[in-house]
């Protein structure tokens, strides 16, 4: 029964993370038709600007939060701006490229300055545990799963409510139809690249509260893809869905069956779906009227 | 103020009167290229009057969407551009001016096919579509007014109304930006006759009873010329005649070629006319 809570915690834990990745990675399908190979990067670049303004700039915790987000703002609407922008109307093959070649940049900014060894950084969660049933859960990973819970209601209520989400998603469904509302396509396929370069952040730094600063975090990034595919590449809820499913089988096989497994495991999740449903579990489909 | 006072295309013996009162978009000479090579538009020129409802007939190809894409500023989106002429609206040159800002400037297109947001519900529709108002409450509460049937099925996601209420929708969503010229691309496009006078009278009821300009393009003439003050009928990316909506009913060429009616005024079949426009190409 302790294996099963602590096994459940961490999968949590995990998946929560992955959602919040997924959650960026699905943002900019949706909105711009980008499929972003970078989005394990942009966690990367989260954790290390966390890194930069508390640990090497020595700025208030609080402080370096916010300090990250704005930065990672600053990145989502550059990368827009400079990279995807010039490549509106390209293939799809060479805009993946884009983003495969975007992938090797960030990490190779990260390497410039901080080089390939891990970094060393205070812990952010409090990092002690409870007992619950005989099992002792890490306080931290129970965090984590809240705060991810959080941001992502906050993104939910932001596209089902706020005006600028609507807009988001008015966009997703007809670009041209999004136009003569006024609604400016640009300044929408920028601001979903704010809001997945700061989704990232926040699963960058709650990654490496977890582990370490280091360059696995981009690694862990890379899971993104069984769990789009499998809540579906433009669906948010799916996300979440895909997310915890993915975290907690990877924690489930690692502890009751064997570790190596535990590593492939979602990746023959991502071809079994893809055999079943192309479109992941909850993919929009067209809507058809009969 | 640029109108469009100058040469008008519209062949000889055309009841070329033109509409009185100031214009509130005028297009002059406009020449429309698309992916830099396909003339669509060969310098048409058009004017809607402020608090008049004008329509734009035409047979299939004729250019009548690629006009209203020039006005409302869609055309880079699909490869085309404006390479010559002007179009002037409410006094302001807005031939160059970015789609979005043209929205502001008090212009709503609702687009051939509707083209709701389909995975959004009605409710969203609308939110999408007050998008550059500060506080839409009151033309929610106007559209609503004029389409209860939105107000019912406000919840309803779009992409599973019918062809109806979503024409109904993309009207009451082009109304939210509180425009003071409203464009329809074929308001009754694959709707049953009856919806289409509904849809019809829709729009005379906004006209007269809130002062809104109309530009409407219509396949299906009759209606629209009952309708509209003014009428302009485009061939080949050229306005070749125009008039008075009631003069238009009345001429003869117009009753042949749109209306389906002979000389006799009696209905011909659909192959009959369809033969005719073979035969017979206004240029
Ligand atoms: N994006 C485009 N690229 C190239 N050619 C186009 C494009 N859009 C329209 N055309 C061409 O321009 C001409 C006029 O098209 P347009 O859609 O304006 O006609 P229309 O009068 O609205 O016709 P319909 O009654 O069928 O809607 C057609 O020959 C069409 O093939
Ligand atoms: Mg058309």
């Amino acid at each position: 029964m302790s294996t099963f809570l602590n096994l459940l915690a961490y999968g949590l834990a995990d998946g929560a993370i992955l959602a919040l990745a997924a959650l960026g990675f699905v943002l900019i399908y949706k909105a711009t038709g980008v499929i972003n190979f970078a989005q394990g990067e942009f966690l990367l670049i989260g954790a290390y600007l966390m890194y930069t303004a508390w640990v090497v700039m020595g700025l208030p915790m609080v402080v370096s939060v916010l300090v990250g987000i704005v930065a990672a703002t600053v990145v989502g609407v550059l990368v827009e701006r400079l990279i995807l922008r010039p490549m509106v109307g390209e293939d799809p093959i060479s805009i993946i490229m884009v983003t495969i070649g975007l992938a090797m940049l960030l990490k190779a900014v990260v390497q410039m300055f901080y080089g390939t060894n891990p970094r060393s950084q205070p812990a952010i969660l409090p990092t002690g545990s409870v007992s619950f049933l005989g099992a002792t859960l890490p306080v931290n990973r129970l965090l984590v799963v809240v705060i991810a819970a959080v941001v992502l209601t906050a993104f939910t209520l932001f596209f089902s409510r706020s005006k600028h989400g609507i807009a988001m998603r008015a966009v997703a469904d007809d670009q041209q139809a999004a136009m003569t509302m006024g609604i400016s396509v640009r300044k929408i396929f920028a601001l979903s690249w704010a809001l997945a370069a700061v989704s990232a952040f926040i699963a960058g730094v709650l990654l490496a509260d977890l582990s370490a600063v280091d360059q696995n975090i981009a690694s862990f990034g890379l899971m993104v893809f069984p769990v789009v595919i499998l809540g579906g590449l433009d669906s948010v809820p799916g996300t979440i869905v895909g997310g915890l499913t993915i975290g907690l089988l990877t924690q489930f096989v690692s502890g009751y069956l064997d570790p190596g497994l535990a590593t492939v495991i979602p990746y023959v999740v991502l071809v079994l779906i893809l055999l079943v449903k192309p479109y992941g579990l909850f993919g929009e489909t067209r809507i058809e009227r009969v | 103020m640029t109108t469009a006072s100058g040469p008008t295309t519209a062949p000889a013996g055309a009841a070329a009167a033109a509409p009185a009162g100031e214009a509130l978009l005028s297009l002059n000479n406009v020449e429309v290229i698309y992916d830099d090579v396909i003339l669509v538009l060969r310098g048409l020129s058009l004017e809607v009057p402020r608090g008049k409802v004008v329509a734009l007939l035409g047979s299939n190809g004729a250019g009548k969407s690629t006009t209203l894409k020039a006005v409302s500023g869609l055309l880079p989106s699909e490869h085309g551009e404006v390479t010559d002429g002007s179009i002037v609206f409410d006094g302001q040159d807005i031939t160059r001016m970015d789609a979005a800002q043209r929205v502001r400037q008090g212009m709503s297109l609702c687009m051939e096919g509707r083209h709701v947001f389909e995975h959004l519900t009605i409710a969203e529709n609308l939110v999408a579509g007050a998008y550059i108002s500060k506080d839409s409450a009151e033309d929610l509460e106007m559209v609503y007014g004029y389409f209860p049937k939105l107000a019912d099925l406000r919840n309803r996601v779009a992409g599973y109304c019918s062809g109806g209420e979503q024409q109904m929708l993309a009207i009451g969503r082009a109304l939210m930006a509180r425009p003071t010229l409203l464009m329809l691309d074929e308001p009754s496009l694959g709707l049953a006759p009856l919806l289409v006078e509904e849809i019809f009278g829709y729009i005379r009821r906004l006209n007269e009873e809130r002062g809104l300009t109309v530009l409407v393009i219509e396949q299906n003439a009759q209606v629209a010329l009952d309708v509209a003050h003014h009428g302009y009928i485009m061939e080949q990316g050229r306005i070749v005649l125009e008039g008075p909506a009631e003069e238009l009913q009345e001429n003869p060429d117009v009753k042949e070629f749109y209306l389906g009616l002979g000389e006799e005024g009696g209905r011909r079949s659909y192959r009959d006319v369809k033969h005719y426009k073979r035969r017979k190409r206004w240029l």
